[in-house]
């Protein structure tokens, strides 16, 4: 296993890991008409979490 | 790992290799050895490798062939099914889910402080049982547990445990489950918050590192909102690094004039805990919730690397003794009551943990991009957790027995002095001198370590002992003791918070009932009104245990493990009524001998804890005696005037009374579970159940290795051949 992999790996799963690859991830999905902006994105997905909340345990 | 789909009916399975043979003969052969190491030695001291070694054999043995017999036979798994999160993919809550990157989602909603407190205290019985309950337990039961559940909630578009006992059992069950967590929960979080107020009482440093949270999570709420939308990596480095400097600040504080400021009372951590609570639940998520959340996830995973570490390259020896006279006596301070069932309702986290079924029935059903992952993400989160609580019994057992029950028994035990202290350990037939508890308070950068119950304290000392053997020495020993307190305190507020919330969403569901605008999530009036009300119900039993006269965590921790093993116990009777109902009683065993073992435990805990003639034991005992004194105008010790009389005869009350409605609970469920058992066994065609039909998966998973990205060889569009 080379290190580059490793740190490339773990670059990867940090950012799926946290969500902060989600927008890219919703601009590559988004082909039709003008994406939403970063701030704006973020900010619908923050208030999502309001409709629920998950579990966190003992 | 090639993809691991079902047997092919009428072919051959595939023959072991070689080097497959040897790799986990060998792994067999150091798990047995470290099995033995533990087992034959008596009298003398043993190094903690060996706890750790027996562990991680034994889970790699049980994960390797034990959870796929699970999954291929009695589950059968089938990944040429399309799971709800690629049926119904709305890129919010069901979004298929790297299963790399699902077991760290789920791992972190699972581990709390649980699996770091229950073994603590469990450390009165020695080691050994301890060890073996969190091995066994978690192998046999507890993630067979977290496993089953998860497939079944899966099955079934990602159903809570509530919802699928009433849609698999009936209204009758239904209702049972839906109060019984939900009381399960409120004792749960004021148990969590109990151990919180015993860790930062009277404690300047601690208090101000784990306040300074607050505006450090508010910070990073608006960074994240305001300044830098989405960037959250960055926002969590800034975090951490400000509260690592909260930490280095709380010792400064602790030697100026702010000292007082940040000297709280117990009474005053509970009022402060039950209005941040309150607050907490009812404030935007974005502003104090998910910062904390990102942090407090941060620090789990980098404490618990830095302790496995720590363990494996100090090598500490064990102080504790293997099998200590309270297993047999019951007379033990910190919790009272025999190895059996005490031992296992008390380390509930890291063997068997009801609670982990709320969890796998929810979030984390809806992310699974592929039936088989139930393995990894349901069985192998639960053995880390696990390993989490086979580490926090190897922290308990290094530090020296003296100074354990100086720190855990109850202070009406101990009195308030080193010397008080010292004399009541040595009644209790251990020495430490007063001398060497006022050292230790002095090293770790605390006033006093007597009577610092709740288990974190002890974890916290053991976690400096082991860490500042690597890194910094004795200097650092304060500076990690808080760190660590900081660490536990963190992620029990984050349950505190989170909790809060959900009891809030339960309340509301369930008088949405009986009046519909209580139901409206926006609503503002119903929204307070509901927090209140949840956060009011655990503040009270949060202030009967920080006033209780007998001590909090000795009078409220049993009922916290028997409530958490009950709710274990409603998992595993779905899980077995399920397996039943879809045709596979033969496999049934699989989830019924856990479930067998479970109810065992905790009908004999909560029998005992209800009816037990002994007033150390049996709560309406206790009140009997309590009660009968009062009549007289005596005063019993360790109370220490009528009023403190009054409230153990009350507070008995109470926590007897909750025991029994707790059982009858589950006794209702399990009931209602074995009449639908016997219908499904009489049948002559299977009964119907709630699962959703089987949908033709589309998605290909890439069968990379551990370290592959999710982006590499994946062709999202490509239709999956027949194969």
């Amino acid at each position: 296993m080379k290190a580059g992999a490793v740190l490339r790996f773990l670059r990867w799963y940090l950012r799926e890991v946290t969500g902060e690859g989600e927008y890219d991830k919703y601009l590559a999905r988004h082909t039709h008409g003008t994406p939403l902006s970063r701030r704006e994105f973020e900010r619908r997905r923050s208030d999502q979490r309001e409709k629920g909340s998950a579990m966190r345990c003992c | 790992m090639p993809n691991p789909g079902m047997p092919q009916p009428g072919g051959s399975r595939p023959r072991a290799s070689l080097p497959s043979i040897v790799v986990w003969t060998l792994v067999a052969v150091v798990g047995g050895l470290a099995w033995g190491v533990i087992a034959l030695s008596r009298g003398e001291e043993i190094s903690a490798i060996w706890l750790v070694a027996a562990a991680l054999g034994s889970y790699a043995i049980a994960y390797r062939f034990y959870s796929r017999f699970i999954a291929r036979r009695v589950l059968r798994v089938d990944d040429r099914r399309a799971t709800p999160a690629e049926r119904l993919d709305n890129g919010v809550d069901y979004q298929p889910t790297d299963r790399r990157v699902l077991l760290g989602h789920h791992f972190a909603a699972i581990a709390g402080a649980g699996p770091l407190v229950g073994p603590v205290l469990a450390a009165q019985m020695g080691y050994l049982p301890g060890t073996i309950w969190i091995i066994v337990g978690v192998i046999l039961a507890g993630a067979v547990q977290d496993m089953v559940t998860l497939f079944f909630s899966m099955r079934r578009d990602g159903k809570s445990l509530g919802q699928m006992v009433r849609d698999e059992l009936g209204p009758i069950g239904g209702a049972a489950a839906l109060i019984a967590v939900f009381a399960i929960m409120i004792i749960l979080l004021a148990v969590l918050a109990l151990v919180v107020v015993n860790a930062l009482a009277e404690s300047p440093w601690g208090t101000f590192s784990i306040a300074m949270t607050i505006p450090i999570a508010l910070f990073m709420g608006f960074y994240l909102r305001i300044l830098r939308p989405g960037r959250v990596m960055e926002t969590t480095v800034i975090g951490v690094v400000l509260l690592l400097l909260a930490i280095v600040g709380g010792g400064m504080i602790q030697g100026s004039a702010w000292a007082e400021a940040f000297t709280l009372s117990p009474v005053t951590l509970v009022w402060c805990l039950v209005i941040y609570g309150f607050f907490a639940s009812v404030l935007p998520v974005w502003m104090l919730l998910a910062p904390r959340d990102y942090l407090s996830t941060f620090m789990k995973i980098g404490t618990i690397v830095l302790l496995a570490v720590g363990v494996i390259l100090v090598a500490p020896t064990l102080q504790n003794e293997a099998v200590t006279q309270f297993a047999l006596n019951g007379a033990g301070p910190v919790f009272s009551g025999s190895l059996f069932p005490f031992v296992f309702i008390t380390i509930a986290c890291g063997a068997l943990s009801g609670f982990h079924s709320l969890v796998s029935s929810g979030t984390t059903p809806k992310m699974i991009q592929k039936e088989s992952q139930v393995r990894l993400i349901g069985y192998g989160a639960m053995l880390m957790e696990s390993f989490v609580a086979v580490m926090a019994l190897v922290a308990a057992s290094v530090l020296d027995p003296g100074l354990y029950y100086a720190m855990n028994a109850p202070a009406g035990l101990l009195g308030t002095t080193a010397e008080s202290a010292s004399q009541a350990v040595a009644n209790l037939g251990f020495t430490i001198s007063p001398d060497d508890l006022r050292t230790t308070a002095e090293e770790i950068g605390e006033s006093s370590v007597v009577a610092r119950t709740g288990g974190a304290p002890t974890l916290a000392v053991g976690i400096a002992e082991i860490l500042s053997g690597i890194f910094g020495g004795a200097a650092f020993k304060a500076f990690w003791y808080h760190f660590a307190i900081m660490f536990e305190a963190l992620f029990i507020l984050t349950t505190v918070d989170a909790g809060t919330r959900v009891g809030r969403f339960m309340l509301q569901d369930m008088l949405g009932n009986v009046w519909k605008p209580i139901g409206r999530v926006s609503w503002k009036p119903g929204l307070w009104g509901t927090s209140a009300a949840v956060v009011l119900a655990w503040g009270y039993f949060l202030y009967a245990g920080v006033t209780h006269p007998l001590g909090g965590i000795n009078q409220l921790f049993p009922l916290f493990g028997i409530a958490n093993q009950l709710l274990a116990a409603v998992a595993l009777t779905l899980c077995t009524t399920l397996l039943i109902k879809s045709g596979r009683l033969k496999w049934a065993w699989v989830t019924g001998v856990p479930l067998a073992w479970d109810v065992a435990v905790t009908m004999t805990a909560s029998w005992q804890k209800v009816f037990s003639t002994d007033p150390k034991i049996g709560f309406f005992a206790q009140r009997e005696r309590y009660a009968d004194a009062l009549a007289e105008g005596k005063v019993l010790a360790p109370a220490k005037s009528i009023e403190d009389m009054h409230t153990v005869v009350t507070n008995s009350t109470v926590t007897g009374v909750l025991t029994a409605v707790f059982a009858l609970l589950v006794i209702v469920i399990m009931a209602n579970a074995a009449v639908v058992c016997v219908r499904a066994i009489r049948a002559r065609t299977p009964l119907p159940t709630t699962e959703t039909p089987f949908v033709e998966s589309k998605i290909l998973v890439p069968a990379g290795g551990v370290f592959s990205t999710g982006d590499e060889g994946r062709e999202p569009d490509k239709v999956a051949g027949p194969s």
